[in-house]
């Protein structure tokens, strides 16, 4: 069964090969950063008749790295789901306020949930590859677009394997299961799937947290590569690791944002009393 | 607590190793050639056949008896043993097995000269050869030296004959019937149109005539050459004595083999248990089945599971999945999954009730009136029949694969899902390519499971299309190919009809063994080429681990 893979709104925004960022202008918004790509607009989110996010608004940056960070069940996560709407599978849930793409809202009736996260790729906490060997496994994003080109795709084979890192280690073993790969190598080759089909965007959700430090190195130093192309989002744990691959840094506290701004500033110089009791790891 | 819950396996594995062990002692020990006695009886006994002071036969078991033997004076005899004892010859004595209580036997011997022919008809003949008398009237004496060749020879030319004759019957013949079958088909849909005749039917009807006139004389002739190899198969004949004395003349074209029992070497013994397995898993049964092969049969039960394989899994599969995947999770949903399990408790007759009334008299009967209707009232798909078999089986069977895979399906980690999701497919994308094969190892756990449950069933099958004797088989060289309306025969309901429906039960109990014996073999056959293909799968589909 061909997808429905209709991408009206988004393609007509920004065609992909467009590169160089929209500058409309910004809302004025608390938290702010030029060029804004994803706008958080008051956003409210239930689970059932539970409330998780309170009225968050956030702009996040065109091609920078943006870390959500905070304690357990802050809801960084939860937000980092909607963005391209993962959390739709769970039944009982409501939004309020809105979230924009690129100008767009990824609500928009019209706009169908499948193209929206054609264009946003997405990294799991635990490492997912699919039953399939390390090839299939980059270019399922493409196969179930329809594209089938032997050409194009060992093209976007070696190209999203080149950009996750992974390539020098697995060229010989493309039909190999992606299963007989190490757990980094995993984590990368996720990462080279969801980069395939060049989304804009890019959501981690805990990249590293099953990896060791020898994997997360290389994931991270893989992050500060691919913000020339993606925009970044990623939640983490680990502040040292928000600390070194971020641009920006956002602290979430039971569903609220406590403060958002640069990197450095929130781990040298926070402005809130709660964000330096947790970047300095007094509670969490 | 340890001991009470290993004693419980400990017992299990017992009985089902003992079982097992018994069939394939049994189910193999029939093909062992064993050695023929002859038994010389007390003087006056009447113990034996024909009140002969001797007889023979095969010593099938020994047991004590279970009324006390007593002697004319009311004592009871020294030994209380008694001989179950093949005899064969059933032309001549009208039974094949036989009681002998020890103390009538005066004397045992094996006599080297023993001869056990397999024969076309009245089972194993025991004998000592006399002579051949040949078609020329010559004769060949049992001592003379050229006996064992010219033996042999005839039984060998006999062979051949008979195996020319069948092809000439079943498969000329046979041929020239299916002719003249269409051409009496087509003749009726040119008189089933009614009214006169038009010129191009007259013209049809004539050339129908002449092909028949042809078809006819094509027939005589094939007929007289099966008639004159069936004189000749009756041409030569072998003189014999039976142990008990009796002479008796049979043609050589009725013997299918012929061995010495009682001066076989070891290799050569081996050599006939293969031979006589073979020809058992190779051959037609004769004989009301009690004799020759079982050949149909195991064809018969490969095609039916087969057929049920194919025709339950994508039913199970595409049901498991709209139940996971699909349906809103529920009251509904969950009665109905409890409706499907309890399925799997119904009796299986009540299935093959169904089949009969729902699927082959109503479905059956309806594809009859629309693509059938020339040949009716003669019925094509509303009787029984390997297809309404199959299908009825597999809806027996269906609950299996369905809970199966509902939890194959939910073994799928959500994980792995949201991975498919997020690139950007939909949902039926992530269960084609994703989710289904994740789960196929465990859909073919399933699957193992209802092909164990459908190859062993009978109760179903006695309505819905297995006879006791199938002329043909459900697939053949002759176009189509696959004959899904035809009538087969099955191993399960060849060991009832054996053991508990053929007209010499004692004559039939070695087949039976030797056909449950097979019928186990077939379905671990089946599910170990399953089990194969699972674990492939298994090894391809690894699921991650750190």
């Amino acid at each position: 069964m061909p997808a429905a893979n209709t991408m009206p709104d988004l393609r007509a925004i920004r065609p992909p090969e467009q590169s160089t960022p929209s500058s409309g202008p910004a809302d004025a918004a608390p938290t702010s950063f030029d060029p804004a790509y994803i706008k958080i607009r008051d956003f409210n989110f239930f689970y059932g008749t539970n409330k998780v996010l309170h009225d968050l608004t956030l702009d996040i940056a065109e091609r920078h790295v943006t870390a959500f960070i905070g304690p357990s069940g802050c809801g960084k996560s939860t937000l980092l789901r909607n963005l391209n709407r993962m959390n739709d599978l769970v039944d009982g849930i409501r939004h309020l306020g809105d979230i924009l793409v690129n100008g767009h809202s990824i609500y928009d009736p019209l706009l169908e949930v499948i193209a929206l996260r054609k264009r946003i790729g997405m990294v799991f906490q635990k490492s997912n590859p699919f039953p399939k060997s390390v090839y299939e496994n980059v270019v399922y994003s493409l196969r179930v677009a329809g594209r089938s080109r032997k050409s194009e795709l060992d093209e976007v084979v070696e190209r999203s394997l080149r950009g996750a890192a992974l390539w020098d280690e697995v060229k010989d073993r493309l039909s190999d299961s992606a299963f007989s790969l190490s757990g980094g190598q995993m984590q990368r080759l996720c990462i080279a799937r969801a980069i395939a089909n060049r989304p804009e965007i890019l959501l981690m959700d805990e990249p590293c947290s099953a990896l060791d430090p020898l994997a997360t190195a290389k994931i991270e130093e893989l992050i500060h590569d691919l913000k020339r192309e993606f925009t970044i989002v990623i939640v983490t744990h680990n502040m040292q690791q928000a600390a070194r691959v971020s641009d920006h840094t956002a602290f979430f506290y039971l569903g609220k944002l406590i403060e958002y701004a640069d990197t450095k500033l929130i781990f040298t110089n926070p402005s809130n009393p709660q964000t330096e009791a947790y970047v300095s790891g007094r509670f969490g | 607590m340890v001991w009470i819950t290993s004693m419980g396996l400990a017992v299990g594995l017992t009985m089902i190793v003992f079982l097992l062990g018994m069939i394939v002692y049994n189910g193999l020990e029939v093909f062992w050639p064993k050695p023929v006695v002859r038994l010389e009886l007390k003087e006056g006994s009447t113990a034996g056949v024909n009140n002969a002071p001797a007889f023979g036969g095969e010593i099938v078991k020994t047991q004590a008896k279970a009324v006390q033997a007593l002697a004319a004076d009311g004592s009871p005899l020294p030994s209380q043993r008694e001989y179950q004892l093949f005899v064969g010859n059933k032309d001549v004595y009208g039974f094949g097995y036989k009681f002998i209580d020890n103390a009538k036997i005066v004397s045992e011997s094996r006599p080297p000269g023993v001869v056990v022919a397999e024969r076309l008809e009245y089972g194993n003949a025991i004998f000592i050869p006399k002579q051949f008398t040949l078609a020329d009237g010559s004769t060949v004496a049992a001592d003379d030296s050229g006996f064992q060749s010219t033996f042999e020879r005839l039984v060998k030319a006999g062979n051949e004959r008979r195996a020319e004759i069948r092809r000439i019957e079943r498969d000329q013949i046979g041929d020239l019937n299916r002719k003249f079958d269409s051409i009496r088909l087509a003749r009726r849909a040119i008189e089933a149109r009614g009214g006169e005749p038009t010129p191009a039917d007259r013209e049809k009807l004539a050339e129908f005539d002449a092909t028949t006139t042809a078809l006819q004389a094509e027939y005589e002739m094939l007929a007289a050459k099966a008639r004159e190899l069936r004189a000749l198969q009756d041409a030569n004949h072998i003189v014999y004595t039976t142990l008990d004395g009796a002479e008796r003349t049979l043609p050589t074209g009725d013997l299918i083999g012929f061995y010495h029992p009682n001066t076989l070497s070891l290799p050569q013994k081996a050599g006939l248990f293969t031979h006589r397995f073979w020809s058992f898993l190779s051959r037609e049964p004769r004989e009301a089945n009690t004799e020759g092969g079982i050949f149909p049969a195991i064809f018969g039960t490969f095609v039916m599971t087969l057929l049920m394989s194919m025709a339950v899994t994508p039913f199970g599969v595409l049901a498991a999945i709209y139940l996971r995947e699909y349906a809103k999770q529920g009251v509904f949903v969950r009665s109905v999954r409890i409706a499907v399990n309890n399925l799997a408790g119904v009796p299986s007759i009540v299935f093959g009730v169904f089949g009969l009334g729902f699927l082959v008299y109503f479905m059956g009967g309806t594809i009859d009136r629309l693509f059938y209707s020339l040949s009716l009232p003669t019925p094509t798909f509303g009787t029984g029949g390997v297809l309404w078999a199959s299908l009825t089986l597999a809806l027996m069977t269906v609950p299996v694969v369905i809970v199966a895979t509902e939890e194959a399906l939910s073994a799928v980690s959500r994980g792995t899902r949201e991975g498919s999701l997020a690139c950007g497919a939909s949902k039926w994308q992530t269960i084609q390519s994703i989710v289904l094969p994740a789960s196929l190892p465990g859909i073919l756990t399933g699957l193992i499971l209802a092909m164990a449950r459908g190859a062993g069933e009978v109760a179903p099958l006695m309505l819905v299309g297995v006879v006791k004797l199938a002329p043909t088989l459900p697939l053949d060289t002759i176009y189509p190919f696959v004959h899904f309306e035809r009538k087969f025969m099955h191993l399960g309901f060849h060991i009832y009809d054996l053991g508990f429906q053929s007209p010499d039960s004692e004559a039939a109990k070695p087949m039976v063994f030797a056909t449950t014996f097979l019928l186990i073999l077939l379905v671990v056959c089946l599910n170990l080429g399953a089990i194969l293909i699972r674990n492939y799968l298994r090894k391809k589909y690894r699921s991650s681990t750190f």
